[in-house]
């Protein structure tokens, strides 16, 4: 049979039961719309926490101290693990492709000027922060490159605490007390907005050094390492680990580059979006049963035709072929309708509600209708082949 | 040449084995008019639907145009019934959502002829028994006389050896039954072996062998 007549066949076969095409197409149209609506927003959160996340930047590696790997006996050995200092950093700084560090000491403590008091996180820091973790300065200048022992007691402030504390009043050179320590303020950060529900802006940083003395640590809690573009990164991460195994004399660190850590988030966040794929896959599978159903009533209506077929000399594998086309006829259109309108729905909803991250990627398109492609052939073989099976004896003489 | 040799068929009901055709042997030459008469259950359906390849016989040997059909399998004995055989039915069988030329050009269609090539044939099918003017009137807006030659347009399409009629009369009055039969006998005068199985004494009469079936076997060849 020639392509074009098999087309019209099938096309006016299932033309003939508009109403019941129409339905049964819907349903899997719901389904396939339901796929793209969810991995649609399922995708759009993806983008926006990965975003999130590297708003600071993508050549940034983090030291933390402690392995990450469990030992086969309790702490009871090794439990003491040793800090990271100001002393590894400064260290760090001098390996060729780094090209610059910060260490991290974070901490709560109440900010009081005049009257008003604030209790706010402080960063303990150093003076590459604009650069490592790519913020910027609004109005004065950042934390000088002092010595990391004796650093000036220098503060900088987060446009929010800056606003919270001073309102409109000019604030470079004014002195404010951080758990009772006198901190001159030299400057203010550019707004950063939130991450993940954390507020970058009521923040506070002073030098790390005095960090380490306010809240009684030994260690800072970070080193962040801003890398050159072109440098190897599994080279450079053995080249630190080295260093530190010899400034240590054991593996007493961690290291998580920030390339790694949004690998990890990424692929937690794919498992996000194929599970609320398969929600929505749930109800492309009520469409298929739904096709199933309506092949399964069209093969017993049209027995005689079937035994007539047979007896012009169709052969089984065209009754197959004819019955199986329109199950396929009946997914394809409907899931074509379903990602119009997922498609469409998920960029409505985008329009609707700004916050809500949505992002429909082709392929999760082509996917789905691939899949309802699939659908359609599973759904319409079992009662294809019955029809492929009747004796034409019985299809011609069947009430 | 339809040359049947012993033809035994057997069919098996709960524990009993029912004989609806003993030893049927039967040669119909080229351009024969045969009628099939016999009552219900005598096996005369039975030996049509062999006849037309829908059913294998459970021994004997069954040979069309000298060609053993019944070591044949499936595919082939598909391609052998849309080249060689034509069946007209007595409840007509049109594909109801199909035009009648639609319905005519069917066996052209699934043989996979363009349908440039198939339009003149279907024409001039359909000019055959007088319904070029009703090529696009789709079943249900003919009457059964008019389905009828639809559907022996159909069957006689694809030029076969032979014609099965199953009481091609047996839906109609009087006179849309004359003119079936009409058209069916034209055929046979063209060289088609026309073989019609009836209850219609008169119709059974008309034939130029008159075959006579009781309890599976030929009791009487008349020609």
């Amino acid at each position: 049979m020639q392509a074009t007549d098999f087309i019209r066949l099938t096309l006016g076969s299932v033309f003939s039961q508009h109403l019941r095409s129409f339905l049964t197409a819907l349903g899997i149209a719901v389904g396939v719309a339901a796929v793209v609506l969810l991995t649609s927003i399922g995708e759009g959160v993806h983008r926006f926490v990965l975003a999130e996340f590297s708003q600071f930047g993508t050549n940034i590696l983090a030291v933390t101290p402690g392995k990450n790997t469990t030992f086969g006996m309790s702490g009871a050995v090794i439990n003491t693990v040793r800090p990271l200092t100001m002393e590894d950093a400064e260290a760090l700084k001098r390996i060729a492709d780094v090209e610059a560090v910060v260490s991290v000491v974070q901490g709560n403590a109440e900010v009081e000027f005049g009257k008003r008091s604030r209790r706010t996180m402080i960063i303990g820091a150093g003076h590459a922060v604009p650069a490592v973790w790519q913020m910027d300065v609004k109005i004065g200048r950042f934390l000088p490159d002092d010595d990391p022992r004796n650093a000036r007691a220098f503060a900088v402030l987060g446009s929010k605490m800056a606003d919270e504390l001073f309102g409109s009043r000019s604030l470079l050179g004014e002195i404010v007390r951080i758990a009772s320590e006198r901190f001159r303020v030299i400057g203010v950060m550019e707004s950063k907005g939130t991450m993940l529900g954390f507020d970058l802006d009521d923040t506070l940083f002073i030098p790390a050094g005095r960090a380490l003395e306010m809240f009684n640590r030994e260690g800072v809690m970070e080193i962040d390492l801003l890398y050159r573009s072109t440098a190897n990164v599994e080279q450079l991460e053995e080249q630190i680990s080295r260093l530190m195994q010899a400034r240590h004399g054991y593996e007493g660190f961690t290291i998580i580059t920030q390339e790694e850590m949004l690998e990890t988030l990424g692929s937690i966040l794919d498992i996000l979006t194929l599970a609320v794929g398969a929600l929505g896959g749930i109800s492309l599978l009520v469409g298929g049963v739904g096709i199933l159903t309506i092949m399964s009533i069209a093969v017993n209506e049209r027995t005689h035709e079937i035994g007539l077929l047979r007896a012009l000399g169709t052969r089984r594998r065209q009754v197959l072929g004819l019955f199986l086309g329109e199950a396929v006829l009946l997914s394809a259109t409907g899931g074509f309708a379903g990602l119009v309108i997922g498609a469409g729905g998920a960029a409505l909803l985008g329009l609707a509600i700004p916050a809500l991250p949505v992002h429909t990627p082709w392929y999760f398109v082509l996917l789905a209708e691939l899949m309802a492609v699939v659908i359609g052939v599973i759904a319409g073989v079992a009662p294809a082949r019955r029809a492929a099976s009747l004796d034409p004896v019985e299809a011609l003489r069947a009430e | 040449m339809i040359e049947l040799d012993s033809i035994e068929r057997v069919f098996q009901v709960g524990d009993e084995e029912v004989h609806a055709l003993k030893h049927v042997t039967l040669t119909i030459k080229k351009g024969e008019y045969l009628s099939i008469m016999g009552p219900s259950g005598s096996g005369k359906s039975t030996l049509l639907n062999i006849l037309g390849l829908l059913d294998r016989p459970t021994s004997g040997t069954y040979r069309l145009d000298s060609i053993d059909t019944t070591s044949m399998g499936d595919n082939e004995q598909a391609d052998t019934r849309r080249h060689r055989i034509g069946f007209v039915f007595q409840s007509y069988h049109l594909v109801p959502r199909l035009t009648a030329a639609e319905n005519v050009a069917l066996p052209l269609m699934l043989s996979g002829m363009a349908p440039k090539e198939r339009q003149v044939i279907v024409e001039k099918a359909l000019d055959n028994v007088d319904l070029l003017d009703r090529a696009d009137h789709r079943p249900d807006q003919l009457s059964g006389g008019q389905r009828q030659r639809v559907a022996i347009a159909r069957a006689t399409i694809m030029q076969p050896t032979i014609l099965l009629a199953d009481e091609p009369t047996g839906n109609l009055d009087h006179v849309s039954g004359e003119s079936v039969i009409e058209v069916l006998e034209a055929l046979n005068k063209q060289g088609i072996i026309l073989i019609v199985v009836t209850h219609d004494m008169e119709i059974g009469e008309r034939a130029t062998r008159r075959i006579r079936m009781v309890d599976g076997s030929i009791s009487k060849d008349i020609s």
